[in-house]
């Protein structure tokens, strides 16, 4: 295991120096980066596979002349699952790049954006493993500033340097927090090791406890993107290359769902109160339904895809919130339970969402616009994208036999299990919460019915799509492996729920793995097959042979197939492009609905000819949704930060000899507060 | 071996019984109309002849087009396929509960909804659309009326919901929980198979349809495998309807007696609930397209008052 880990890092810090080292030779470069980067990748997966199966943790660790810190790091069953997370898109993304990279050639130094990602991949990799509150924070703040240098890669396009600079502020408000978690565990055991975080005996207070968990929520929650930290990612995430955004929409965010559970089932796990776990569970309904209310109404497909990351990192949390919740009350099984849907969920989520971002990649590859009412009728023109596509949409929509449904129907049974808790309230509340997941996974239905139909099928609706060709081989494998991943994780639990549950059985105690899985495997069974169970293999098959079926049926009753095509009946015209339906028209009846939310507010104007009303010269339409949480919480706390600075100016006035006064009027009263 | 016959036997039933179906709550509709009507077995002739024409496939297209029809008909039928019919312990019942029944119909309609923008009409796109609000509103009220009924058996998975009620004689523990959610869950019926008053089966005004205007571009074995399906799965909401909230006469072991009864059972009370649609479907007019949310909304918290009666109920 250690081979394995110095391989790693051998290859990371190899990618990530000798690209830079090359003279311009930009083909080597990126062959060099991206080939290092994907040997990471692989060594990754093996670590992760071994790491899982390990009977006992495998730890290491450097002493440094700072007091506190120590570079210590620990493989453990939690660590390496997500080591083997963001080892898998880390690999797609890294061969994906290869052919990406084109897109970049000449403009911009392929050696400095290859060597970044190395960076960014080894301090991922890196931040699961630390086992030292000081280390974690120094790799967690490498992670931060690496991915804020790749968001900015394209500085030069207008809106890419303030969304650089969104996340940014962001992410260190967010550090703050951290700091002040780690702080308040630092204060009782007196080390910032994590083996003293965990120790059994440590007794914190209830207060200052509380006070951890909730400084933890709102850390990690702004790398997360829970509502309503979420701001930062429609604009950071489609900024980025897109491989980039694949990485860090689809594993860096589960860097942070990794930490929360790290510290809530890891440091204080012994026991919690409940209204924990319900605050987890609220924000995750509420993060999961905004999440996906907002990316309804996207048409930027990269901003879709960040907005769904919201809904899944909800829907992850979900999972982990019914798991606390059940864990109060000593239901550990259940408890169990609810963290592996959210882990099922968390890996799931990782391989379709960095399979979309990728799919959206080649698209914006080959046409130069993020803009769905400009696509269209592509699946004729790029299949292999299209095809990948489909299996994404299909996944992160949940629809069987896809892994996104396998993990979504496990959050689902822990929600519904809720009847064996003793409080009433918390009795209605999980079912309640199933009731938004579903109406998550139906507006999750449309909007991917949406970004799928409107951008890969019909007509092309812009000379851009039109001319669309298919990507590169490199990039066509990137994606065909997480599409085989989705498909894999999807009809194979039995091969994914032992790994998860040596992770559970760890956190919570009692290993379940045994229970879930019924008939040899064949079964995913919660409680018992009577209970509840679904078969992904027998599904899936069930599915096929259907299908067969009716294409049986068609054979035998009806005539040998000959097809005619002829053009779609536009009612005597015609038929353009500009008579499809746009995305736009294709959500408004949704818009309308839920009015409340979204408080659209349209404008039309139109010109008339002079001669008479009823002919338009001249007709302009426009549509906004009302972004709520930037401008009731955003904004007026930017406005009052500013008011603020703009009152203190006055003792900033510029002169040296003031400044020495202020500092020695410090000084003196620190001295006499000291005395 | 035997539980083989079982899911071949079931298979053949839901496609045999859908199109009669169809054609019986034609038939009511028309009888109440004072019209004589086509024969109940009209459905049937349709379907074959649709099977023998030449499809014409708009040239805009691509494969979804025409893999859609298959996929639909595979994922209504496999949802058939989980529960129980007539037999109260159905073979399939460990490959999917209640939950793979859902999203198993939604598969259908998520493939639905892409051919519909695939052909490129303005119509097309219309019913997309629609369906896609419909269907959004309609699975949260479809989710927590059938978490009700699965409190009362302990359990999500269908056929021991049924086994379960059927042996207590169908004795019901909280009768309003249970009655709200059969309230709830037929309005779910009627919008999710595109029934009166959501959506009009029977009209072809592009203005106010959302299933038939989705598969307008359809034609030959194609539109035959669409409506062929989109019986089915009207026939899997009523099965569910009648085998959940009124199992009684379903067969609980499989002696030939208790089966044959409760084949005949089955079909009566299959054919009673359609009768009962098809004097719904006469009685009232189709909703506004904005009404509709209204009318969900109402089973969703018809659903929620069915939970909290549950549980408040016993205490």
């Amino acid at each position: 295991m250690t081979t394995l880990l110095t391989v790693l890092l051998a290859c990371y810090l190899f990618g990530g120096l000798a690209p830079l080292c090359l003279p311009r030779r930009s083909n080597l470069q990126n062959l060099l980066a991206h080939g290092c980067a994907a040997a990471g990748g692989v060594v990754g997966l093996a670590l992760g596979v071994v790491g899982l199966l390990a009977a006992d943790p495998l730890t290491g660790s450097l002493s440094s002349n700072i007091p506190y810190l120590v570079f210590a790091l620990r493989l453990d069953a939690l660590a390496a699952f997500f080591v083997l997370t963001i080892s898998l898109v880390g690999l797609a993304a890294s061969i994906y790049a290869l052919g990406y990279m084109a897109e970049f050639s000449g403009r911009l130094s392929l050696a400095a954006i290859g060597s970044l990602l190395n960076g960014f991949l080894l301090s991922m990799t890196l931040v699961v493993l630390a086992d030292n509150g000081f280390f974690f924070l120094i790799l967690w703040e490498m992670m931060s500033l690496l991915s804020y240098a790749l968001v900015v890669t394209e500085y030069e396009q207008p809106g890419v340097r303030e969304a650089g600079l969104f996340y940014l502020i962001m992410t260190h408000v967010g550090t703050a927090f951290i700091i002040l978690t780690f702080l308040i565990l630092f204060q009782e055991t007196g080390s910032f090791s994590f083996e003293g975080f965990r120790h059994p005996d440590q007794r914190l207070p209830e207060g200052l406890r509380s006070l951890a968990f909730f400084t933890a929520l709102v850390g990690f929650g702004a790398k997360a993107g829970i509502v309503p930290l979420h701001v930062w990612l429609p604009y950071a995430h489609p900024a980025a290359p897109s491989h980039v955004s694949a990485l860090m929409s689809g594993v860096m965010i589960k860097t942070a769902v990794y930490a929360l559970i790290r510290v809530y089932f890891d440091f204080l796990g012994g026991q919690f109160p409940w209204w924990w776990g319900f605050t987890i569970l609220v924000v995750g309904s509420v993060s999961a339904l905004l999440g996906v209310m907002y990316a309804l109404m996207e048409h930027d497909l990269k901003s879709l895809l960040a907005f769904h990351s919201v809904e899944n990192i909800g829907i992850i949390l979900l999972g982990i919130g019914a798991g606390m919740i059940f864990h109060t009350y000593g239901l550990h099984e259940l408890a169990a339970l609810g963290l592996l849907a959210g882990l099922y969920h968390t890996i799931n989520h990782a391989a379709f969402k960095a399979l979309l971002f990728m799919g959206a990649g080649s698209v914006l590859f080959v046409t130069h616009t993020r803009n769905i009412e400009e696509y269209g009728g592509l699946l004729r023109r790029m299949p292999w994208t299209g095809a990948c596509f489909l299996i994404g949409a299909w996944s992160i929509a949940a629809l069987p036999p896809t892994n996104g449904f396998v993990s979504e129907w496990l959050v689902f049974q822990s929600l519904f299990l809720s009847f064996q808790l003793p409080t009433l309230f918390l009795k209605l509340m999980l079912p309640i919460a199933a009731a938004m997941l579903a109406l998550t996974g139906a507006l999750a239905l449309a909007c991917f019915a949406k970004a799928f139909g409107m951008s890969f099928l019909a007509q092309p609706r812009s000379t851009h799509a039109r001319h669309a060709r298919e990507v590169p081989m490199s990039m066509r494998i990137g994606m065909g492996l997480l599409a085989g991943a989705c498909v894999l994780l999807g009809l194979a639990p039995m091969l994914v729920v032992p790994l998860l549950d040596r992770i559970t059985g760890s956190l919570t105690g009692v290993a379940i793995g045994a229970k879930v899985l019924a008939l040899d495997g064949w079964v995913v069974a919660p409680v018992t097959v009577e209970f509840s169970s679904i078969s992904m293999p027998v599904l899936a098959a069930l599915l096929v042979g259907v299908g067969l079926l009716g294409l049986l049926l068609a054979r035998m009753i009806g005539k040998p197939l000959r097809m005619r095509y002829y053009k779609t009946w536009g009612c005597g015209l015609n038929l353009t492009p500009r008579m499809e339906y746009t995305a736009t028209g294709f959500v408004q009846p949704i818009k309308r609905v839920f009015g409340t939310i979204y408080r659209p507010t349209v404008k039309l104007e139109t010109e008339f000819l002079e001669q008479s009303k009823y002919f338009i010269k001249h007709q302009r339409f426009e549509f906004h949704i009302e972004p709520l949480f930037e401008k009731y919480l955003y904004k007026p706390v930017v406005a009052f930060l500013l008011a603020m600075a703009d009152r203190l100016r006055i003792i900033q006035a510029g002169s040296l000899h003031l400044y020495l006064a202020y500092i020695f009027v410090t000084l003196v009263l620190l001295l006499l507060w000291a005395v | 071996m035997l539980q083989v016959l079982l899911v071949a036997v079931q298979l053949i039933m839901l496609l045999s019984l859908s199109p009669f179906i169809v054609g019986l709550i034609r038939k009511v509709k028309a009888r109440l109309q004072c019209r004589r009507g086509a024969s109940v077995l009209q459905p049937y002739a349709d379907l074959a002849k649709l099977f023998r024409k030449e499809p014409v496939i708009s040239s805009t297209t691509s494969w979804i087009f025409t893999a859609a029809p298959y996929i639909v008909f595979a994922s209504t039928v496999a949802a058939g396929l989980l529960m129980p019919v007539f037999v109260s312990r159905s073979p399939l019942n460990f490959a999917g509960n209640i939950i793979a029944l859902v999203y198993l119909l939604a598969l259908g309609t998520f493939f639905m909804i892409l051919a519909g923008l695939d052909a490129g009409s303005a119509f097309g796109g219309m019913g997309s659309s629609r369906e896609a609000i419909v269907a959004t509103l309609a699975e949260p009220a479809m989710m927590l009326s059938i978490l009700a009924i699965a409190l009362t058996a302990g359990s999500t998975n269908l056929s021991t919901i049924v086994h379960k009620s059927a042996l207590l004689e169908g004795v019901v523990l909280a009768p309003p929980a249970h009655l709200m959610a059969l309230a709830a869950l037929f309005i779910v019926t009627l919008a999710e198979t595109g029934r009166v008053p959501v959506d009009n089966p029977a009209t072809h005004l592009e203005l106010t349809m959302i299933h038939e205007a989705m598969v307008l571009e359809y034609s030959g074995r194609y539109l035959a495998l669409m409506e062929w399906a989109a019986g089915i799965k009207l026939l899997v909401f009523l099965t569910l309807i009648v085998n959940v909230f009124a199992p009684w006469g379903i067969a609980t072991s499989l002696t030939p007696s208790s089966v044959a009864l409760g084949v005949v059972v089955y079909l009566l009370k299959v054919s009673g609930l359609a009768v009962v649609i098809g004097v719904i479907e006469s009685m009232f007019a189709k909703l506004r397209l904005f009404r509709v949310p209204e009318l969900l909304g109402a089973a969703f918290i018809l659903s929620l008052l069915a939970l909290v009666f549950f549980y408040t109920l016993r205490g």
